[in-house]
């Protein structure tokens, strides 16, 4: 698998990252690298593996529908960039 | 005092000797004099860190303690601790006072333990070197040349030279064994589930475990035993039995199997650490083990696998750093997109970023089955590796890392170069095995040399104790860098 | 050209849970901004998900309601992407393995019967909420509702019409509050829905290109949108254009849709499995709890009622549209003991209207169902008329009492005096001589000016029966 400088560019946008066309080079230099190394995974056959998503075999444990969080909102917008009247704010979404 | 271990330090205590304020402000100055050449700590707050002292001191007055209360404990900066600077290591983070405790603050709490600072970290624990610091590189306090390795080298520094009797680490993909190799301490890496996760800033979710970094298997043990337990916040917490983990320290070590897995042993290995471990090998031999030969055939493609999983994992932990919140917050943008845009662009350091794109290209459209699926079939393969050596060996031994600590910007412009470090530990966290490294001795360069021992699931005592019986015949544990 | 419309729903009800899914935040509607928004909901450093088991009831209990296989084990996935009111970064869902699949729902239909296949029914958080009033020209951002716990009903193609379509989600409306899953406050935004809509040649097999219309919170908007939506496409096709498959957002004030390009780029959600649950597994005991804590169910409950008190298939389906309405129902049926239609012609008849008039729920009623069988007795029994009857029902809904009290107080008892009713249709009949001469020469029409005659000399009160009898009597000489 090959990556080129548009894979790169698409990746870093769904990941909102800013890259300049220079970081852009890099970053397809060295992820090359990474997907070379990455590559000798293709070579095992894995059929009839069932996939591994967690170290032990548990199952989820469910929560008493409670309500057990106070109002923190003074505490939580102490480290907020910028808020008002109790909300967060951010440049204007357009939908 | 600066060498003593944790039992020696709580037999001062309750013996009077010396008060928690006293063994504070020690550690305290000790930092501060030290630590502007070391950059083991990110964040040290002598008030908060005293007025914790005092209330150990005023607990003990009223026969409330137990045996952590008043001891000065580093905190790894990846642990939120309500009211203390919480950066991760990162300028994403640079202004994050964490409003909350994570579990294993609240436990060391509980036990009276005083946090003694937020240590230094790789960039969200993103790293095997501490030079991806936002807060800047940590020294190995061997040879400041030298990387103390990582993630949690700032930890591993602040133990090895002495600025904390003991410390946190995490451990993704041997992010606490590898500086404890090579900086010459003893850690743990508990059993996916023993630690709670609540509260610790996430990098690979289903990899991460926190555990302790100290001197010996003996403080490891006592530190263990206040950090584990189930928390009902984190649904991959484990609903066990508290145990003792210092319980069998003391057993004897007569026909005790030990699995050397030949892949260990073989390419890439330097000769210095070979012929360490292998007389820590012979050492334990003399103790009345029996060494056996066990295969983890697929341990070569543990690598692979941990870059595909762990970035992927990773990528989707940190979307929730976008200026919105908490953190950094780009100053200038033209709209949204340009202000997530910029603010994740100046934020997170170049690591964690190749990390995000790594991780965020094999979940993409065309390629989950190919990447992602792939390395989570992998991953059984060498999870099931372990369980078959399990069943010829009790615990499993080698090295834990293939050299001793590498100089400093060696290998910072080659990411590939510096992911094989982990070669030996991360297959263990794909298991979610636990694993620990324990000091054995010093390479060509007189740096320190870690052996690392594997266990079976929640055999962290017996390792404990297998760490213990070799730390009461050898003295490796007690070096100290000179000049320090 | 002949066209057939296509229509698939993707209904969002929110579960009525006291706290979130995946934290201990209260889920109360209309809380100050924020301050029902926990660490976890927040998305703070560190913070992880715990699964909220009344969520799960829930879900379980609508795949049982619906017949649906509920998975033993289903996963919870990550859909990551970027927006304010997504706190992570991505939404906690269901994606390869939801809880609930494969189910169906029968709709009534005026004229027919319609079923439509379920496709699976999913558990996920809730977003938050953008509010785009002038905050210097920024965006503020409330994440009390982020977390809140939603089940996301997809059905399959099957609906052939907007009415198809919202008698459809009008069922599923009905079903989820009736269980007792979702509250169905849709002003709240407690159950909303997405239609894809597609339009296709009569007789042809493939689908056409569908678009999905976002977010539609009454069903007058869903059938507005989606008859708009379709004429949209058919003008397209037909003035030679081909339909962009896309999302679009009805716009109710101009009742049209619009494009919505911003959700349209790059949607590469990335799922995979969140590494912070567990899979999910759902045991015997489990559903044997949930089957248990199930009430009769609208479609067993009509076919009772039909067998039952005899009522017809539509006064069943009527009467059956709510859990209040069909305990309403029962409750007056019983206590009056009669026949049961004449009980299902006074719900669905007065007591409808005067709910509608009054924007009353029935729950409010003033008349209860042991105050309306009190009235209905006294029509049964003769004590008044079914003219009368209303006069009663309208003191009864004035707060004046219950039947009895009010005959009492009114003196509106029938008279049922044979010499009475006699004195007053003598008295008519010589009055209007000129009338009973007509009458008798033949205009039977003329009989129903004496009734009325009557009756206004009896303020209403003459037994009907009698005062006919009587009345013919008499006026045959």
């Amino acid at each position: 698998m090959t990556l080129a400088l548009a894979d790169v560019k698409r990746i870093a946008h769904l990941a909102r990252i800013e890259v300049s066309d220079q970081e852009a080079a890099e970053y397809l230099k060295q992820l090359s690298g990474i997907f070379a190394l990455v590559e000798e995974m293709q070579a095992v056959d894995t059929t009839g593996v069932e996939p591994m998503a967690h170290a032990q075999e548990v199952t989820q444990r469910l929560r008493q529908d409670a309500v057990t969080e106070a109002d923190l909102r003074a505490q939580f917008q102490a480290v907020a960039p910028q808020t008002e009247n109790g909300l967060y704010l951010v440049p204007k979404v357009i939908e | 005092m600066l060498n003593a271990s944790l039992k020696q330090l709580s037999a001062l205590l309750a013996d009077g000797k010396v008060s928690s304020v006293e063994l504070t402000q020690t550690f305290l100055d000790r930092i501060e004099q030290l630590n502007p050449s070391l950059n083991a700590f990110i964040t040290v707050d002598r008030e908060k860190s005293l007025a914790q002292a005092k209330t150990a001191d005023e607990l003990r007055a009223k026969g409330g303690a137990c045996p952590l209360t008043g001891i000065p404990v580093a905190q790894k900066d990846i642990f939120c601790a309500q009211g203390w600077l919480t950066t991760c290591g990162s300028k994403m983070l640079h202004n994050f006072v964490s409003p909350y405790d994570a579990h294993v603050i609240e436990q060391f709490n509980r036990a009276g333990a005083v946090n003694l600072g937020k240590t230094n970290m790789d960039e969200f624990a993103m790293g095997s070197s501490n030079e991806t610091s936002y807060h800047g590189k940590v020294k190995n306090p061997w040879n400041q040349e030298t990387v103390p390795g990582g993630s949690s080298g700032g930890s591993a520094a602040a133990v090895a030279a002495r600025l904390a009797p003991a410390a946190t680490g995490t451990d993704t993909g041997g992010s606490i064994r590898q500086p404890a190799a090579l900086t010459g301490i003893t850690g743990l890496k508990p059993t996916y589930g023993v630690v709670s996760r609540y509260g610790m800033i996430a990098f690979a979710s289903s990899l991460d475990q926190g555990g302790p970094m100290a001197k010996s298997a003996e403080d490891c043990a006592l530190l263990l035993n206040a950090m584990a337990g189930f928390d009902s916040r984190d649904s991959t917490s484990l609903e066990r039995e508290k145990e003792d983990y210092a319980r069998d320290l003391a057993q004897p070590l007569q026909g005790l199997k030990i699995g050397l897995p030949k892949e260990f042993f073989a390419e890439g290995l330097s000769a210095d650490v070979a012929q360490r471990v292998e007389e820590a090998i012979a050492e334990y031999r003399k103790l009345g083990a029996e060494t056996v030969e066990v295969s983890l055939p697929n341990s070569k493609l543990a690598i692979p696998v941990y870059y595909v999983l762990a970035p992927a994992e990773a990528s989707s932990n940190l979307s929730r750093f976008d200026g919105v919140r908490y953190g950094h917050r780009a100053p200038e943008y033209t709209d949204l997109l340009d202000m997530y845009c910029k603010t994740r662009a100046q934020g997170f350091g170049s690591e964690v970023k190749r990390r995000i794109m790594i991780g965020t290209y094999v979940l993409s459209h065309g390629y989950y089955d190919a990447y992602y699926l792939q390395a989570q079939k992998l991953r059984r393969l060498i999870a099931q590796d372990f369980v078959e050596a399990f069943k010829h060996c009790d615990v499993i031994m080698g090295p834990t890392a293939p050299s001793t600590a590498f100089k400093i910007g060696e290998k910072s412009d080659d990411p590939v170069s510096m992911y094989l470090s982990d070669i030996y530990t991360i297959a263990v966290n794909l298991a979610g095995l636990p694993g620990m490294s324990v000091p054995c001795g010093f390479g060509g360069n007189g740096l320190p040399v870690g052996l690392q021992i594997i266990g079976n699931y929640f055999s962290e005592a017996k390792m404990l104790n297998v760490a213990h019986q070799y730390q009461q015949a050898t003295d490796w544990h007690t070096r100290m860098p000179e000049g320090i | 050209m002949q066209w057939e419309v296509v229509i698939g729903l993707e209904t969002h009800a929110q579960l009525s849970t006291n706290s979130k899914i995946f934290s201990g935040a209260s889920t109360a509607f209309g809380a100050a901004p924020n301050v029902q928004a926990c660490a976890v909901d927040l998305a703070l450093p560190g913070v992880l998900p715990v699964l909220n088991k009344g969520a799960v009831e829930r879900a379980v209990k609508f795949g049982l309601a619906i017949g649906a296989k509920i998975n033993r084990k289903s996963i919870f996935a990550r859909k990551n992407y970027f927006y304010p009111d997504l706190p992570k970064g991505y939404q906690i869902s269901q994606f390869e393995l939801p809880i609930v699949a494969e189910g169906e729902l029968t709709v009534q239909l005026p004229d027919y019967e319609k079923t439509v296949r379920i496709t699976r029914a999913h558990l996920e958080e809730d977003a938050g909420k953008s509010l785009h009033e002038d905050f210097h020209g920024m965006t503020g951002i409330d994440l009390n509702r982020a977390g809140t716990p939603l089940l996301e009903i997809v059905s399959e193609p099957d609906m052939r019409s907007a009415q198809e379509a919202v008698a459809y989600a009008k069922a599923l409306h009905s079903l989820v509050r009736w269980i007792g899953i979702c509250d169905g406050n849709m002003q709240e935004g407690s159950f909303r829905c997405d239609a894809n809509v597609s339009v296709r040649p009569k007789g042809q097999e493939a689908f056409g290109t569908r678009c999905e219309i976002k977010n539609l919170n009454s069903f007058k908007f869903l059938e507005k949108a989606i008859e708009y939506e379709v004429r949209r496409q058919i003008e397209l096709i037909e003035d030679g254009g081909t339909v962009v498959q896309e999302t679009r957002l009805y716009d109710p004030d101009r009742d049209e849709t619009r494009s919505m390009r911003s959700k349209e780029e790059a949607n590469d959600y990335r799922y995979f499995p969140d590494p912070d649950l567990l899979p999910l597994v759902v045991d015997e005991a489990f559903l044997d709890q949930a089957r248990t804590g199930l009430p009769e169910l609208p479609q067993a409950m009509r076919e009772r009622f039909m067998g039952d008190y005899a009522l017809p298939a539509y006064d069943a389906g009527v009467l059956t549209s709510s859990r209040e309405m069909a305990a309403y129902f029962e409750d007056t049926a019983k206590a009056f003991g009669g026949e049961a239609k004449i009980a299902a012609n006074w719900i669905m008849g007065d007591l409808s209207a005067a709910l509608n008039k009054d924007g009353k729920d029935l729950a409010d009623s003033p008349i209860s169902s042991a105050l309306l069988a009190g009235l209905l007795k006294r029509i049964a029994d003769g004590t008044i008329s079914g003219k009368i009857a209303k006069e009663v029902f309208a003191a009864m809904w004035a707060g004046e009492g219950d039947a009895d009290a009010i005959i009492e107080a009114r003196g509106l008892k029938q008279v049922s005096d044979a010499g009475a009713i006699e004195k007053i249709v003598d008295d008519i009949l010589a009055a209007n001589p000129a009338q009973v001469a007509e009458y008798r020469a033949g205009k039977d029409k003329v009989f129903g000016f004496f009734v009325g005659q009557a009756m206004k000399a009896s303020k209403g009160k003459a037994n009907p029966a009698q005062l006919n009898d009587i009345l013919k009597k008499k006026l045959a000489g």
